[in-house]
């Protein structure tokens, strides 16, 4: 399979009301050729909705979709240049492998040999030739995906599109088929959509983020910048921990006023000695994460969590905890970030 | 020992079983070629195939099958053009008055069946169906609605709907998706609503009697006639033609839905 040619994808101005209640609310969004970008949001928020209306399964109340710089909102899902894996994978359970993911390209009305030979190259990408005469009934949850994921890749669509695609699969197994998706997405340079509530997935895959709440886009940005600049305060506690104090910070300490400082628990350092930026803290409680532990301090301005690695210190060890680096909010956008000066 | 003790319970219960459902058929498979069988013997005292001749060779008789094997498919044929776009409809669209035919579809079974046709009869006479093919078929059709709405309408509606999108987003237009997708994985439903409305067909006497008789005779139909006028065993030989239908068409549905890969689209995830 060779890299297909994919365009971007353009939305603007989608509204969506269902059920008398508006849950998507003028979204914008341009996903660039070749570009994998991940709608992520808490449980209701609309990210399904907005994926199918993508797709076709849905007809916006406004708006408008373009694939490719083509114009697609009032198209069939049968006639748009996109495909879908859906999050149960959809998998016909009346066909073989080979026929499920055969069956685009014999509605396409390709030639036999052109078809055999097409759905062999995908069903090698995604590593599945033993399986090629099985059911789906008969193979594994990570295999149905993969089948799901070859019949989506044999349309060469200039759009894919992937709800929860990994929701229905183990830890390892999720952090493994992402890694694959991601590598042969980069491969074939096609332009990709994938739903997910997991901050971590779409952090990890993603060359952008839209991270969505009550239907509308709060921020679309890099895993990186999202982390690191949140522009509400909605994604600075959705993306990542984050400590969230009310008041401000000065000369190193929490102090009552009008707006909301966030700090990341790794800008929180505690150490057994005293420091000029730093007040005295003891630990109260210490959750083991793997290569690190969290720390719950108890400061007399206040209780932040931190992050440490190597050993961590005992539960009711004193010492000294300062802060780094902090998030200012007002209203809930962010309006600054400080250092110590 | 109480595991030996359960196996036997288990064996006995089987045995029982088959003695209740196998006895009778045993029972008129012997009957079928008695010469002559006096009481309280276990078997006939002789042995004769003259009642098999009685039959085939029954004009009668003979016409009696062949209306069975007419009336039958043609029935599951037009209840299934009638009855499957319904049970699509039920399964697949709200609309106003869903439940109330829904439930309406009962109705046909849910009074005494003599009355039913008693009144219907009074119709037939006003529309000029009595004794005709129409008028019979009519009667038959009117047996199979409640299989042939209700069984296929939760067939259509256990297919996930995502299956058929995922039709939809490959290239296929709505009827493409619909005989692609929806129709195959239905099937084994349908297969079975078939059976069914095949052998209510086939059996149905009471109706057929009144609309048909004495032109049209099924063979249920003559059985009444052959119990009045002939020797009880030409009776066993025709009852025994009545049940291989039912035989055969258990044995397919058995090998075709239970054993092949169409029982599999009913586990789908
Ligand atoms: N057909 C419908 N009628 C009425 N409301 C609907 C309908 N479909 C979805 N909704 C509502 O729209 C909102 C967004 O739904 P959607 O499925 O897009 O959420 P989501 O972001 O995908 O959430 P999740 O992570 O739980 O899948 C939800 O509040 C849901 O209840
Ligand atoms: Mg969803």
């Amino acid at each position: 399979m060779t890299t297909s040619v994919s365009g971007g994808l353009a939305i603007e101005g989608l509204h969506k009301v269902l059920g008398g209640r508006s849950i998507i609310h003028s979204l914008d969004m341009a996903v660039r050729p070749g570009e994998l970008v991940s709608l992520l949001g808490p449980s209701g928020c609309g990210k399904t909705t907005t994926l199918r209306m993508i797709a076709g399964f849905l007809t916006p109340d406004a708006g408008s979709i373009k694939v490719g710089g083509r114009e697609v909102v009032n198209l069939g899902p049968e006639h748009r240049p996109s495909a879908m894996v859906f999050q149960n994978y959809a998998l016909w359970p009346h066909m073989t492998v080979a026929k499920n993911v055969g069956f685009p390209l014999k509605l396409r009305k390709r030639p036999k040999a052109e078809i055999a030979e097409r759905v062999d190259a995908a069903l090698t990408l995604v590593n599945l030739m033993h399986h090629k005469d099985s059911r789906p009934a008969r193979i594994s949850g990570g295999e149905q995906q993969r089948t799901a994921l070859a019949r989506a890749l044999v349309q060469e669509p200039e759009l894919l599109l992937l709800d929860e695609p990994l929701s229905n699969l183990d830890a390892k197994l999720r952090v493994k088929v992402r890694e694959d998706i991601r590598e042969i997405q980069q491969r074939l340079g096609i332009t990709t959509v994938i739903v997910t509530h997991d901050q971590e997935e779409a952090m990890s895959v993603s060359d952008r983020i839209a991270v969505m709440n009550n239907g509308r886009i709060e921020q679309f940005s890099t895993p990186a910048d999202l982390y690191s600049t949140p522009a509400t305060e909605f994604v600075a506690t959705f993306i990542g921990s984050l400590n969230r104090l009310e008041g401000r910070i000065e000369d190193g300490r929490v102090v009552p006023g009008a707006g909301v400082v966030g700090i990341r628990p790794e800008d929180v350092v505690f150490g057994p000695e005293a420091h000029p930026r730093g007040l005295a803290a003891t630990v109260e409680r210490v959750v083991p994460r793997g290569h690190f532990a969290e720390l719950h301090l108890r400061r007399e301005d206040a209780e932040l969590r931190s992050y440490v690695t190597g050993v961590p210190p005992a539960v009711g060890t004193s010492g000294c905890a300062r802060i780094e680096k902090w998030l200012e909010f007002e209203d809930g956008q962010l309006v600054g970030q400080g250092t110590p000066a | 020992m109480p595991r030996v003790l359960s196996r036997g319970v288990v064996v006995l219960l089987a045995a029982v079983l088959a003695l209740f459902i196998i006895g009778p058929l045993a029972w008129l498979a012997v009957r079928a070629f008695a010469a002559s069988w006096t009481y309280p013997d276990l078997l006939p005292d002789a042995w004769t195939l003259r009642w098999w001749s009685v039959v085939f060779s029954d004009r009668a008789l003979g016409v009696a099958v062949q209306n069975s094997l007419f009336f039958a498919p043609i029935t599951v044929l037009v209840s299934a053009a009638i009855c499957l776009p319904a049970a699509y409809a039920f399964a697949r669209f709200e609309f106003p008055g869903r439940r109330f035919f829904l439930i309406g579809v009962f109705a046909a079974n849910s009074f005494p069946k003599m009355g039913l046709f008693v009144s219907l009869a009074a119709l037939f006479y006003a529309l000029n169906l009595m004794n005709t093919i129409l008028g019979i078929l009519v009667v038959h059709v009117l047996g199979t609605v409640v299989f042939m709405t209700w069984i296929p309408a939760a067939a259509f509606a256990a297919v996930p709907r995502s299956l058929e999108e995922a039709a939809r987003d490959a290239g296929a237009s709505k009827l493409r998706t619909f005989f692609s997708v929806t129709l195959p994985i239905a099937l084994p439903g349908i297969l079975v609503a078939a059976i069914m409305s095949f052998l209510s067909s086939f059996d149905e006497a009471q109706g057929t009697y009144l609309v048909g008789a004495p032109d049209y005779m099924t063979m249920p139909t003559q059985m009444y006639s052959l119990v009045l006028n002939y020797p009880t065993q030409v009776a066993a030989v025709f009852s025994i033609l009545l049940a291989i239908p039912s035989v055969a068409l258990l044995l397919a549905a058995h090998k075709h839905i239970v054993g092949g890969h169409l029982a599999e689209g009913f586990q789908i995830k």
